[in-house]
């Protein structure tokens, strides 16, 4: 059984049917363009500010992007009882998994990109450390894309799987540090800042780009990665609990 | 310990079942049962609806986690590990799962691909079996798009792509037009006698009958009886049925009819019929007297061939009519059996 044959037709064939329709595409854009007018407009500062917003923004895209079209097109295929063929094929579940969420961490990775790509006409970011960046984009987009699989093993319906993430995503937003520093936030809140994956990455793209970070970087990527592989194992276990009865 | 009869090889079983059981909570839904699929044997699997049937299948194809018991296929131990021989199977569930936004073409080079066929020998067998179900016209429409039985020929073509040693299929022709079930019956037959083992479920009794060499009765999880067709039709052969064609609905006088005529089974088949089963002589005039006193016109009496009809009601102890009606509705209103 060659094993690679099965993941990259699951990928492609989840990137052609659902990361790559226009309304995905026109979302990727949509969504940091709306955000970030959304924070001009709060602060009513001028372009300088973009660097100050960008770590966010750039979070956001990620964690909205992959989440929800995890969490959809993951419940969209059990509802239709084609996610079955999939457990029927004799291919590992991790691989499965792995080529399910595939689609999912490449459009995060995308999406990250378009608010950069966008900062790059207005501002300097010839400071920026872009490995970091990129370490940071990678691991958010495979801790988020592993958050909707969470979320996708937990419910049976498709608008329950947007419900659902929104329960973890606000939230996170609020509490990772991105938008208020965490020493902001009030103290019982805090132990609950640490316990997100977001914070970590938020930390690092906080530190690339405008040189704010409260760890050292490597802490915040083995962190980050040490979320990533909890994450999987957890919906891996779940999977196995839930969808092999 | 239901009576069996020995599977057509004995080289090597291409399913072997030992002691297979599950519960969900507190419903046994299969309780410990035994048997035994030779290679290259059409073997039916029947029982009355929530009998055990799909959740049999299910842990056969590793869709569900056996709570006890072995399974083997073609010999490979699949208790603990359900993967290790699903390369071996092909699977036609009881509803036509592909994806809707693929065309037909596409669905089935995706089934290919996910048992790790290379491009081009999954796009010619794709090719070849559009061709072997009647849907080469239709290869690149969107399958969302197809009828009923179409969705049902495409998807055991995706079952099949793989060339599978042993094909599952969970009720083929439920709901489906005639035309499209005499298709999928052929192909299936075609399979058969080219060495798949077959291994069907269907509450079509003359499907069965039709088809496989040897039949599982499982009723309330527990398998009653594993034979031979000959066997078991002969069996039912000494019996007499009837089938009265009235000029309304039976099912109020069934319990006067059981009373007066104890030693004779009834049962209400489609529209106003009923039928009558007896081992001993049938006493039809007695039983058309018992109508007319009553005011209801027998405007037809067949006598029925003992088929394997007699053979499951007797067993079962379930009406067919109804069974096939709640489950063809249980398809139309989407659930799950």
């Amino acid at each position: 059984m060659k094993t690679w044959i099965a993941v990259w037709n699951i990928l492609k064939k989840d990137m052609r049917t659902y990361y790559l329709k226009p309304p995905n595409l026109s979302w990727g854009i949509i969504f940091p363009l709306a955000w970030t007018s959304m924070f001009f407009i709060k602060s009513g500062s001028g372009f300088g500010d973009i660097r100050a917003i960008l770590p966010g923004v750039v979070a956001l895209s990620i964690l909205f992007g992959t989440t929800s079209m995890l969490a959809v097109t993951v419940t969209f295929e059990k509802k239709g009882r084609s996610f079955e063929r999939l457990l029927l094929a004799p291919l590992p579940l991790e691989a499965l998994m792995l080529a399910k969420t595939a689609g999912a961490i490449v459009m995060g990775v995308a999406n990250a990109f378009v608010p950069m790509l966008m900062a790059a006409f207005f501002v300097d970011l010839s400071s920026v450390i872009w490995w970091q960046i990129a370490a940071a984009v990678a691991l958010i987009a495979v801790s988020s894309t592993f958050l909707g699989l969470f979320i996708a093993v937990s419910v049976r319906e498709v608008f329950e799987a947007q419900t659902f993430s929104n329960f973890f995503r606000f939230p996170m937003v609020f509490l990772c540090g991105l938008f208020f520093p965490i020493a902001n936030l009030p103290v019982f809140l805090r132990p609950l800042s640490y316990a997100l994956p977001l914070t970590y990455g938020a930390d690092v793209l906080h530190g690339s780009v405008n040189g704010t970070a409260q760890r050292p970087v490597s802490l915040n990527l083995v962190l980050l990665a040490g979320f990533c592989v909890v994450l999987f194992l957890i919906s891996l276990r779940n999977v196995r609990k839930k969808w092999i009865t | 310990m239901p009576s069996t009869s020995e599977p057509r090889s004995h080289a090597e079983a291409a399913v072997e079942v030992r002691g297979l059981a599950k519960r969900f909570g507190e419903v046994e839904a299969v309780a410990g049962i035994d048997f035994e699929v030779g290679e290259g044997e059409f073997f039916g699997f029947l029982g009355p609806n929530g009998a055990g049937k799909t959740t049999t299948i299910n842990m056969l194809t590793g869709l569900a986690r056996p709570d006890q018991g072995v399974i083997r296929i073609a010999g490979i131990d699949c208790s603990r590990n359900p993967k290790a021989a699903q390369h071996l199977m092909g699977v036609v569930p009881d509803e036509s799962n592909l994806w809707p936004e693929l065309d037909g073409f596409e669905n089935l080079c995706f089934c290919g691909a996910l048992y790790g066929m290379a491009r081009r020998s999954r796009e010619k067998r794709a090719r070849e079996l559009l061709e072997t179900v009647g849907l080469a016209d239709a290869a690149r429409r969107r399958f969302g798009g197809y009828s009923k039985g179409m969705k049902r020929r495409l998807t055991i073509a995706a079952g099949i792509i793989h060339l599978p040693r042993i094909l599952f299929l969970d009720e083929p022709t439920t709901g489906i037009d005639v035309a499209s079930a005499r298709h999928i019956r052929r192909v299936i037959a075609d399979l058969n006698a080219g060495g798949t083992t077959i291994f069907l479920t269907t509450h079509y009794i003359e499907e069965a009958e039709r088809l496989c060499g040897r039949i599982a009765f499982i009723v309330e999880g527990r398998l009653v009886r594993v034979d031979s067709l000959a066997n078991l039709v002969r069996d039912v052969q000494d019996r007499r049925v009837v089938q009265l064609a009235l000029g309304r609905d039976p099912a109020e006088m069934l319990g006067p009819l059981r009373q007066t005529f104890p030693g004779i089974e009834f049962e209400p088949v489609t529209g106003d019929a009923l039928r009558a089963h007896t081992a001993h002589t049938l006493p039809l005039a007695p039983l058309i007297r018992f109508f007319e006193e009553r005011g209801v016109d027998v405007t037809e009496a067949n006598v029925i061939r003992p088929s394997l009809e007699e053979v499951f009601v007797c067993i079962t102890g379930v009406a067919l009519d109804r069974m096939r009606k709640e489950k063809e509705q249980s398809k139309r209103d989407g659930g799950v059996t």
